[in-house]
């Protein structure tokens, strides 16, 4: 089992937004994330990546055995979780080259591994572009700025692809995106798919699902997982709508 | 009170030694300009809070102190200022110690056709027109009492004149050495750079201190930026943390010239900066940017002024700072487009990070426009480190300090990255480095 999450309760601004998670993830599995806006699905991204603003207040994460609300969130990222943002953050200034360098040389250290040369680094860097589709000339540009809106998720995905996570958050990364961009990043996070790392799909729509399918979908809704199921439960939810499952959930 | 009567009587009767140092010099034309500073210097005032231009800066710490005008200059080997020399890429360097030239430390035996590089005291004493035409003629001193106070003591500095068409690809480095482990020195370095028509040039002037002592830098630039003339002008002040500097560069800009300024501050317990630049004439264009980097208490106050007197001139105005602890910087942007000067574009920006929940920031912008064809933009923002940022770092694994240090790196480079002299970028980015892994 990578990650176990026990009745989690979480607050930001004194709102309880999560109330009672419970979710296991092993190994080499893809779990989707649904449910409406405000149901709690990004909250559920940024607690376990450990965003300051929001506030666990019952229950807990057990990630490869530890305790993973006692990590920062470099050392949750060290450990191998990796959070695609929502809205990536630009970063005037700070070249994507430098950026990457940094995040990987700094993992290798926590791990006590030897930082990698340039050399090695570019060539890495340059084969996992590729998996993405990136322009090369993206790398000398600053993190994310000036970037479309496409180009920033792919910006990410790029990243989980050098960074390689044991889990992979992706926090409605389809959002926004046109067909294209879309199989691209699925196409991507699909190259990266393997029996030792599990990802999380935190998602609004289904469509993503056609092209990453999902060992599991859950349905969040008002801060609960209200149904779990297999990838049918995504379709479903596509043909009834939200809805259904509210009311299923309260009778 | 007292401070202020004891400050100015301790300088206006060392003025008869400096006189009797002077020798065969004080009957130069020279020494009635110094004469006249030394009236204006004991009829003026030390500007207090009350005055406009000195509202946030408070300069009684400068006045408690009884400063040497005639500061010992003890000698310099190569190795005491080899560190300031970036590493030794420069062709053309002089060295002042404590407002003195010091020839054997300098480079300047090896210059280029069309190039004059020289100690002003020297160019006076060979009676160089340039210096009566030019001398004192930027930097008024009537009313302005540092000024007074460093045109009476004018004894030494850079003077730097290119000649008409000539293109100077070394820049010039000037390095202001503060040795102030004898006596509170009084440095006044005045500085005279004249650039002809048709002609290019960069120079450097740069402050450092081989101590952590008690001084105070009083400096004046003038520069005459001729016809179609391309002039390069960084100053890097990295003084000692208890020093005071107080700084005032003239710029006169003829037909279609280009003049770029950057002004990296740093060191300083108070660090004052006055740029003025003119338009005198159409076609001008002007940058003047800059960054102050403050923590304890110190304190920076920049005033500029780019006079757009003429029209179809473009300035481009940048400044950043980033202040810790209990420091507090000032940024006092003033463009002044007066009625004749239509076909104006003056872009002014100033933005400000805070470390901590005591560091200070007053920016001001002031724009004064009397003709009615112009563009004119200003900003002004003050924030913290982007905490979104840093956890965008954090979450790909990048630690606490260095993900501070990268941002803080990122917001500087803006500025740092116009300055168009390598070796000196490449110094100031090796000292923001150390400074933001501390």
């Amino acid at each position: 089992m990578l990650l176990e999450i026990k009745n989690l309760h979480a607050k930001i601004e004194g709102k309880e937004i999560l109330k009672g998670i419970n979710l296991t993830v092993n190994a080499g599995e893809v779990h989707a994330i649904m449910g409406p806006n405000g149901s709690g699905k990004s909250t559920l991204a940024n607690v376990l990546a450990g965003h300051e603003n929001y506030e666990v207040t019952e229950g807990e994460i057990i990630y490869k055995g530890k305790n993973l609300l006692e990590l920062s969130p470099e050392d949750r990222a060290r450990e191998g979780i990796f959070l695609a943002f929502q809205y990536p953050v630009e970063l005037p200034g700070v070249s994507n080259t430098n950026f990457l360098k940094t995040a990987v040389n700094e993992i290798r250290k926590y791990r006590g591994e030897e930082e990698m040369d340039a050399v090695d680094f570019l060539q890495m860097i340059k084969e996992k572009m590729k998996i993405v589709e990136l322009d090369q000339a993206l790398l000398k540009r600053s993190v994310n700025e000036g970037f479309s809106g496409g180009e920033k998720k792919r910006n990410e995905i790029f990243q989980m692809a050098v960074l390689e996570p044991k889990l992979a958050i992706l926090d409605e990364t389809d959002s926004g995106l046109d067909i294209d961009a879309l199989r691209i990043v699925a196409n991507g996070v699909e190259k990266l798919r393997s029996p030792e790392n599990s990802t999380i799909l935190v998602t609004h729509y289904q469509r993503l699902l056609n092209y990453i399918v999902p060992d599991f979908v859950h349905v969040l809704s008002d801060g609960k997982i209200v149904k779990s199921g297999g990838k049918q439960l995504a379709l479903e939810l596509e043909e009834k709508g939200y809805d259904w499952i509210k009311t299923d959930a309260v009778a | 009170m007292n401070d202020i009567a004891n400050f100015k009587n301790t300088l206006t009767s060392s003025f008869t030694d400096f006189e009797k140092s002077l020798n065969g010099q004080s009957k130069q034309p020279l020494h009635s300009i110094r004469k006249e500073a030394l009236a204006n210097f004991e009829q003026a005032e030390f500007p207090n809070l009350k005055n406009e231009e000195w509202r946030y800066t408070n300069i009684s710490p400068l006045l408690k102190h009884s400063f040497n005008p005639l500061p010992a200059v003890l000698p310099l080997m190569y190795d005491d200022i080899q560190q300031f020399l970036l590493g030794d890429t420069f062709n053309h360097v002089m060295v002042f110690v404590n407002g003195r030239f010091d020839e054997n430390l300098s480079k300047i035996n090896n210059l280029p056709d069309g190039l004059i590089v020289k100690s002003i005291a020297t160019d006076v004493e060979e009676d160089d027109p340039n210096v009566l035409e030019h001398f004192g003629k930027y930097a008024l001193s009537e009313g302005q009492i540092f000024t007074s106070l460093s045109a009476a003591y004018t004894f030494d500095g850079a003077f730097v004149h290119v000649q008409e068409g000539k293109i100077i690809e070394d820049p010039i480095h000037l390095l202001f050495i503060a040795d102030a482990r004898k006596d509170k020195a009084l440095i006044q370095p005045r500085n005279l750079f004249i650039a002809d028509k048709n002609s290019q040039a960069s120079v450097l002037e740069h402050f450092v201190s081989l101590s952590e002592d008690i001084y105070f830098t009083n400096t004046i630039t003038e520069i005459v930026v001729g016809e179609n003339t391309y002039f390069d002008h960084v100053k890097l002040q990295e003084e000692s943390k208890r020093a005071f500097h107080i700084s005032r560069t003239v710029i006169d800009q003829e037909l279609s010239s280009n003049f770029t300024s950057h002004a990296i501050s740093l060191g300083g317990d108070i660090c004052r900066n006055d740029i003025n630049s003119k338009f005198n004439d159409k076609g001008g264009e002007c940058t003047i940017n800059g960054l102050f980097l403050l923590d304890d208490s110190q304190l920076c106050d920049t005033h500029t002024l780019i006079d757009h007197a003429q029209p179809h001139c473009n300035s481009h105005e940048h400044y950043k700072g980033i202040l810790d602890d209990k420091s507090r910087g000032v940024f006092n942007g003033k463009v002044i487009v007066r009625p004749d000067a239509q076909k104006t574009n003056a872009f002014q920006e100033n933005n400000n990070i805070i470390l901590s929940n005591e560091a200070l920031i007053n920016t001001k912008p002031q724009l004064e426009i009397f003709a009615d064809d112009v563009k004119c933009s200003h900003g002004a923002t003050i924030g913290q480190l982007d905490k979104e940022a840093m956890f965008y770092l954090k979450t790909r694994g990048i630690g606490e300090d260095i993900a501070r240090a990268m941002l803080l790196h990122a917001f500087a480079s803006d500025v740092i990255k116009t300055i168009k002299l390598l070796p000196v970028r490449d110094y100031v980015e090796a000292i923001l480095t150390k400074k933001f892994n501390q």
